[in-house]
């Protein structure tokens, strides 16, 4: 017998179940608890880069939306860096510019909105760079594992047409599923998404 | 889960002997899929719609994946960890007042510090304050049900609240969840974020719940289950179970000249 590893194995994941708010959103559950709470809102009128709000539903197998999602999103700052040690690029670090939110979808629509700025482009380890990108998490009742997927911009078709993670995916096709579009609206920048969870247009989710 | 003796369950599960390999800052370790539950579980009815059928794409982790949020004191209130008193009106909540702890480790056996871990629960007679609980058990006017805390430099977390109750819940016409905590988790990087559930020793639910039993491994679910722990109460007011969360490990960069990228 050679020598024991001894690793621990992971927690297995179990589903946020349909009363996720309670916990994470109270206010959604329809109660107030905490002093501080953590929103949807990314930005302070300090956060430099350009405002964008993020809208879009999660859709299941019948192309019906999720009214019971929960959305998180993990961004690096408008010059590309996140706010955590181990990025150690160059650009500007912002203290007050966490690059995380969370939302939950409307309980009548399914829309999922967030506040936020549009990040820059993120050079990786091996030094490309990288289209800029908003990693989402998502969880709701009758997902038992979270998903993890990411969203890219329409107006970036370049950085888009050369970024490393857009160019595993074998069908073209599929890529167009991690593409937020642009739009105006009274003068707000929105970008719009739709995440499927099966069916022909199902998005693309990574194993991470 | 049988186990009717007071002791902490077999140590191996979830205690590591002490392994610390240097602190890594490379990807993380590949997830075993085989001790989660796959998307599409059919006994759980709600997974059948909400479950992707194409495979997952690989993703060599990028910064993206081992960066993620980083929390402090100043998000928390001093009630937070208190579900006993943190909705508080009139009185204590009504239920079996007991105490959770425990650490977050990653597969390593290190503890995570500073790593934010949020827990929601039902009240002692399984009802939700939510808006779209409509269980006949009722709401208790003194009882949230949530509550949040940060771990220390070891890992270690605790909170104070009432034991939940079972509930009903439409899967099959006679469904009933186990008693359970929510628990939300974050460590260091995005890709090892993990929400799961908590439950309480000797519970007769467990065996027949049909969310537990997605969990295709035996252990991994035996892991779900918090031990009583006698030696952690506190005597004439609350008992204690103590529930260790692991979280994937991260692969150190023994040498730098390799290339790195997806
Ligand atoms: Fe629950």
């Amino acid at each position: 017998m050679p020598q024991p590893l001894n690793y621990l194995k992971e927690t297995a994941s179990q589903t946020a179940g349909p009363y996720v708010h309670i916990g994470l959103i109270p206010a959604m559950a329809g109660f107030d608890i905490f002093e501080k709470n953590f929103s949807n809102v990314l930005v302070t009128p300090n956060t430099a880069g350009e405002r964008i709000t993020l809208e879009g539903k999660v859709l299941d197998g019948t192309g019906t939306p999720l009214r019971d999602v929960l959305l998180e999103i993990w961004q690096a700052n408008a010059s590309g860096r996140y706010n955590h040690p181990a990025d150690r690029s160059a650009g500007a670090l912002e203290p007050e510019f966490r690059g995380w939110g969370r939302a939950g979808s409307d309980f009548d629509s399914g829309l999922v909105t967030f506040e936020t700025i549009k990040p820059g482009a993120i050079t990786d380890k091996a030094g490309r760079k990288c289209a800029p990108h908003i990693n989402v998490w998502v969880v709701a009742r009758g997902i038992n594992i979270g998903l993890n997927t990411r969203l890219y911009f329409s107006d970036e078709e370049a950085a888009n047409a050369a970024d490393p993670v857009l160019n595993l995916i074998e069908q073209p096709t599929r890529r167009s599923t991690l593409i937020a579009k642009r739009s105006e609206r009274a003068g707000k920048v929105v970008y719009s998404f739709t995440i499927n969870l099966q069916g022909p247009e199902e998005t693309v989710f990574f194993d991470v | 889960m049988n186990v009717q003796a007071p002791a902490l369950r077999d140590p191996r599960l979830n205690r590591p002997e002490p392994f610390t390999p240097p602190l890594g800052d490379g990807g993380f370790f590949q997830r075993d899929r085989s001790i989660h539950p796959p998307a599409h579980a059919p006994g759980y009815k709600s997974s059948v719609l909400r479950s992707p059928r194409q495979a997952l794409l690989s993703l060599e982790n990028s910064v993206s994946e081992i960066t993620g949020p980083v929390f402090g004191h100043n998000d928390l209130g001093p009630l937070d960890n208190d579900l006993i008193r943190n909705y508080a009106k009139d009185g204590d909540p009504v239920g079996e007042r007991i105490i959770v702890h425990g650490r977050v480790l990653d597969e390593t056996g290190r503890g995570v510090p500073n790593t934010l871990v949020e827990f929601w629960q039902a009240n002692a007679g399984g009802r939700y304050r939510h808006k779209k609980d409509t269980y006949l058990a009722p709401i208790d006017p003194n009882f949230g049900g949530c509550g949040r805390a940060l771990t220390d430099e070891t890992g270690y977390y605790y909170f104070r609240t009432v034991k939940p109750g079972p509930y009903p819940w439409r899967n099959y016409v006679n469904s009933w969840r186990p008693a359970h905590i929510h628990f939300s988790v974050f460590g260091s990087g995005f890709a090892q974020r993990l929400i799961t559930q908590m439950y309480f020793e000797g519970d007769p639910l467990i065996p027949v719940c049909p969310i537990l039993t997605t969990i295709p491994d035996k252990d991994a679910l035996d892991r779900l289950v918090a031990p009583l722990d006698l030696n952690a109460s506190t005597p004439f007011d609350s008992l204690a179970y103590r529930f260790d969360i692991v979280l994937r490990g991260q692969r150190s960069t023994y040498f730098e000249n390799r290339t790195e990228g997806n």
